[in-house]
């Protein structure tokens, strides 16, 4: 089959970006979205010219590194699916794909697809962790977890931080990412003892990146490639509201966005 | 040169106790004064460098990906294994022991084996009590899953997503670490050459990926936790960006590569469609427990495979192998699949399949247990290759997925480059010739949460350290060396591209040091790889410049390295003549097609030291004793 794909081109964050059209050739159905951007790339070398940079690694949708919008849909139009696990038959001959990079405030750009996600790392730091040192760790059945309880922990646990959320919501909200990992730890019985500082932490530096807020519009969930549920949301709201009436804990510690990437003005 | 291994004297039961004695300490005040750097971020990697800076060290970590969190440990699937005996069902640290030595087929170090069995219990501790949200029993307990090449239930698991559960549990006990201020995450950097004074690995030199800025970075101990080498192959189901590059530049500065021709076939994959395809596909081992493997009797049957009756179809496995059926371990069952289809009689388009049914399960069980068992990998299945496996038998084919060699490591995980430590998949030293199912997720974790804290800690108490810095001449060697790398990379302007190198030497080395190799095969592809060197380094074409985000010039890099890599792996595979687990050499085999080890012959670790570009490398052997297992030809007849 034949695409053509219209592709944000950008060099770096200075610099304007824009639409370059490339017809793509020999789309075999069974080629992945990546696969796909690959073939182009090497006519692209071939021809002298610097291949778009798009992110990728495992291409087996667990690592998260991937994404881009396709036609306006994060990950593209299969439901539950990665980038890299798109396969080309779902879509037609002669049709045209415009694929741009997550666009988010929160989410400069580095070049063409690729974007710095690490205030999602940022907001892991501030509290999406059980403070618990190799050594010290009880047996591992001394505390019974129930079935449903687990369950649940791993249906959150499951995000893979690719920041589809984030590009697919208009809010460039972040809520749909930091409401899984605190409804994953804080529906275990281990996470417990620190659900409200994790709570007040998280959202906190949530809310120093320049995300946008949650307005419960929900095209989060409909993007996200592992299919985290809304009610993780709730969950983080219900956490945050319950630690600061409870003020059982005022440690609240959020660090500066960084953005640059340049060795020398790093610390 | 002598390799030390430095086991512990006594027996193997107390090896690991009296090391820990025996280390020297470093005194908590002075923790902070000394920096360690890792590379590598994935379960080896993050454990470590979290595990070092809750000691209080002051510690440094690398990944090339945009986060920790990316590193390839995200994608093992089935489970790790521990010797909790939770169902009593007679598991023991022996036991595990015991089946490692004896999966890997006698060619590890049995008191390095003895050593991750003990820490197997402490790693579930550790993961439970981080939130890993293992599988449960509906009253609360830990539950455990069969998995290849034992007899107890000992895998723990998270659905079909262990890896990324363990390693999510590594990288937050890393970011809490970063939040305390005891870890710098680099996260874009690689490392791109070691920086050894002295004879001591005292730094490395990086490249910040998105400014192509190089740096230096000093330290008193360097871990190396880079994963392994199956890119090599192009073809694996390595994440894409996994390289041997870390490795085997340390490699050049005086590390020894061991066993690098030991690795791993995984039997069942996705196989390949096409020239384009980027990237191989597993399907967990645990659909072996219900699928049935066959092919059709007669070569070149192009029936549809509904309409080829039971009597013409051929259950290679069950025929050949009664007792283990379409279970045997990995090689054994990569191996007979290859045969059948070197036979014409593969499946699919390309004829280079077999079938897995699963028709006889779903009667016997229903359809509604299949899917309960496995309806993730049957959907993942079904959205790559848009057939319906409930109906239509899976195609699968083997696929190049873990490398058991790496850099040679003492009993310490100390490389011999003093200060260079190697934890994971980099390393050489658990799984010898075979790597049994969940024993990868084990041994990054045992690395990285349980040994390297401490054996790092006593080479910093033990070793006169002096004080470096950038401008020591040793450094600034060092740095223009790497600078003079990538200009020539980027000056060459020739006319093929990286990749096409990288899928040519893919293609060599999975037709002569694949699944079966011949000593006239590997002749053959050692003289093709260095004529592919020779013609990469004068007509490969990597556009644009060193001063911010190449991914043309990162895997410039990378392939240039595989090209060195593939190689040595060769002349080892021809240099050891015998087949053992993963390693079939076609001139040592029984009468019945079996691999024939040579014990006698063969009993060591074969460490390769590097001499130059052209020279060819020197050869160090670690022989290898069996003082607790048995040594027998394994059979599964």
């Amino acid at each position: 089959m034949k695409l053509t794909l219209k592709i944000w081109r950008q060099k770096n964050r200075d610099e304007k970006g824009r639409f370059f059209t490339y017809p793509v050739e020999n789309v075999n159905p069974e080629m992945s979205m990546l696969e796909c951007l690959d073939v182009l790339n090497e006519s692209l070398i071939e021809r002298g010219e610097e291949p778009v940079a798009f992110e990728h690694d495992c291409r087996e949708g667990i690592c998260g590194s991937c994404g881009f919008m396709i036609n306006g849909v994060a990950h593209g139009p299969q439901s539950a699916t990665t980038a890299c696990q798109l396969t080309m038959r779902h879509f037609k001959d002669g049709q045209e794909l415009t694929i741009e990079p997550w666009r988010a405030a929160a989410f400069p750009l580095i070049k063409d697809l690729v974007v710095d996600r690490r205030a999602l790392d940022r907001i892991i730091q501030a509290g999406g962790y059980i403070s618990v040192s190799t050594g010290n760790a009880p047996d591992g059945n001394n505390i019974p977890v129930g079935k449903d309880i687990a369950d649940r922990a791993m249906d959150a646990a499951a995000c893979i931080g690719c920041g589809a959320c984030v590009a697919a919501c208009p809010n460039a909200s972040a809520a749909l990412f930091t409401g899984a990992k605190i409804s994953h730890l804080g529906i275990l019985p281990q996470g417990k003892p620190e659900q409200d500082r994790r709570a007040l932490s998280m959202v906190a530096q949530m809310n120093t990146e320049p995300f946008g807020s949650c307005t419960n519009i929900g095209e989060c969930t409909a993007a996200c490639p592992k299919e985290i549920p809304l009610e993780v949301i709730a969950t983080m709201n219900r956490d945050y509201r319950g630690a600061t009436c409870r003020k059982r804990d005022d440690l609240v510690q959020v660090v500066a966005p960084v953005t640059g990437w340049s060795s020398s003005s790093k610390s | 040169m002598k390799l030390d291994a430095k086991i512990p004297s006594g027996p193997i039961e107390q090896a690991w106790d009296k090391a820990r004695f025996d280390m020297k300490l470093v005194n908590p005040a002075n923790k902070r004064k000394h920096t360690v750097l890792v590379i590598g971020s994935g379960l080896a990697g993050a454990s470590a460098a979290a595990s070092m800076g809750e000691l209080g060290y002051n510690v440094r970590c690398f990944c090339f990906q945009d986060s920790p969190r990316r590193a390839h440990s995200i994608a093992a699937q089935g489970g790790i294994n521990a010797a909790k005996n939770y169902q009593n069902d007679g598991d023991s640290i022996y036991r595990l022991f015991y089946d490692t030595v004896k999966g890997g087929d006698f060619r590890s170090r049995e008191a390095n084996v003895y050593r991750l069995a003990q820490n197997s219990l402490n790693i579930i501790d550790q993961c439970v009590a981080q939130g890993v949200p293992f599988a449960r029993e509906y009253g609360g307990a830990l539950t455990n899953r069969s998995f290849g090449g034992a007899q107890v239930s000992r895998t723990f698991y998270a659905r079909g997503q262990t890896g990324q559960q363990l390693l999510l549990g590594a990288y937050q006990a890393l970011e809490r670490q970063v939040q305390a201020g005891t870890v710098t995450m680099f996260p874009r950097t690689e490392m791109l050459d070691l920086i050894v004074i002295d004879g001591q690995a005292r730094g490395i030199v990086t490249r910040n990926l998105v400014t192509g800025e190089l740096n230096v970075h000093i330290g008193d101990a360097v871990v190396l936790a880079s994963g392994g080498y199956g890119n090599v192959y192009y073809l694996s189901t390595n994440a894409k960006g996994s390289n041997v590059t870390a490795s085997w530049r340390a490699h050049k500065r005086g590390a020894l590569f061991a066993n690098p021709c030991f690795t791993q076939i995984h039997p069942t994959c996705i196989p390949v469609s096409g020239d384009y395809q980027s990237k191989l596909t597993l399907m967990s081992e645990s659909l072996r427990n219900d699928g049935r493997i066959w092919v059709p009797k007669q070569k070149g049957d192009k029936r549809r495979p509904d309409q080829i009756p039971a009597d013409e179809r051929d259950y290679y496995l069950e025929r050949r192998y009664p007792s283990f059926g379409n279970l045997v371990p990995r090689d054994v069952a990569s191996r007979n699949a290859k045969h059948v289809c070197d036979e014409g009689r593969g499946v699919g388009e390309t004829g280079l399949g077999v079938y897995l049914d699963f028709s006889d399960a779903i009667q016997r069980l229903g359809e509604h247990v299949i899917r309960e068992r496995y309806g993730n990998l049957f959907d993942m299945y079904q959205r790559i290759t848009d057939e319906d496996p409930y109906k239509v038998p899976m195609r699968i084919y083997p696929a190049i997925h873990y490398t058991m060699g790496g850099l040679w490591v003492d009993y310490y995980l100390q490389s011999t480059i003093p200060g260079l430590f190697v934890a994971g998949e980099a390393n050489f030293s658990d799984h010898g010739a075979n790597r049994l199912g969940a024993s990868a997720l084990m041994q990054g974790l045992s690395d990285g949460y349980f040994i390297i804290p401490y054996t790092v800690g006593n080479y910093i108490a033990t070793s006169k350290l002096d004080k470096v810095d950038d401008s020591h001449p040793a450094v600034q060697q060092v740095v223009s060396e790497v600078q003079q790398g990538i200009t020539s990379l980027l000056s060459i302007k020739g006319k093929r591209t990286v990749d096409s190198f990288h899928r040519e030497l893919g293609k060599i080395m999975w037709d002569e040091c694949g699944m079966s190799r011949t000593a006239q095969g590997l002749e053959k592809a050692i003289g093709q790889i260095r004529q592919l060197r020779e013609e990469f380094w004068q007509n490969v074409t990597v556009p644009g410049s060193g001063d911010d985000l190449n991914q043309s010039l990162e895997k410039a890099g990378r392939v240039a390295d595989f090209l060195e890599l593939g190689e040595l792996m060769c002349i080892d595979a021809r240099d050891r003549n015998e087949s053992c687990g993963g390693h079939f050499r076609e001139e040592s085999q029984t009468a019945d097609g079996e691999a024939q080890r040579d014990d006698e012959n063969y009993s060591y670790v074969a460490a390769w030291g590097y001499t130059g570009p052209d020279s060819a490398p020197a050869l160090s052997k670690e022989p290898l004793e069996f003082k607790y297992v048995y040594r027998s030809q394994r059979s599964y007849k």
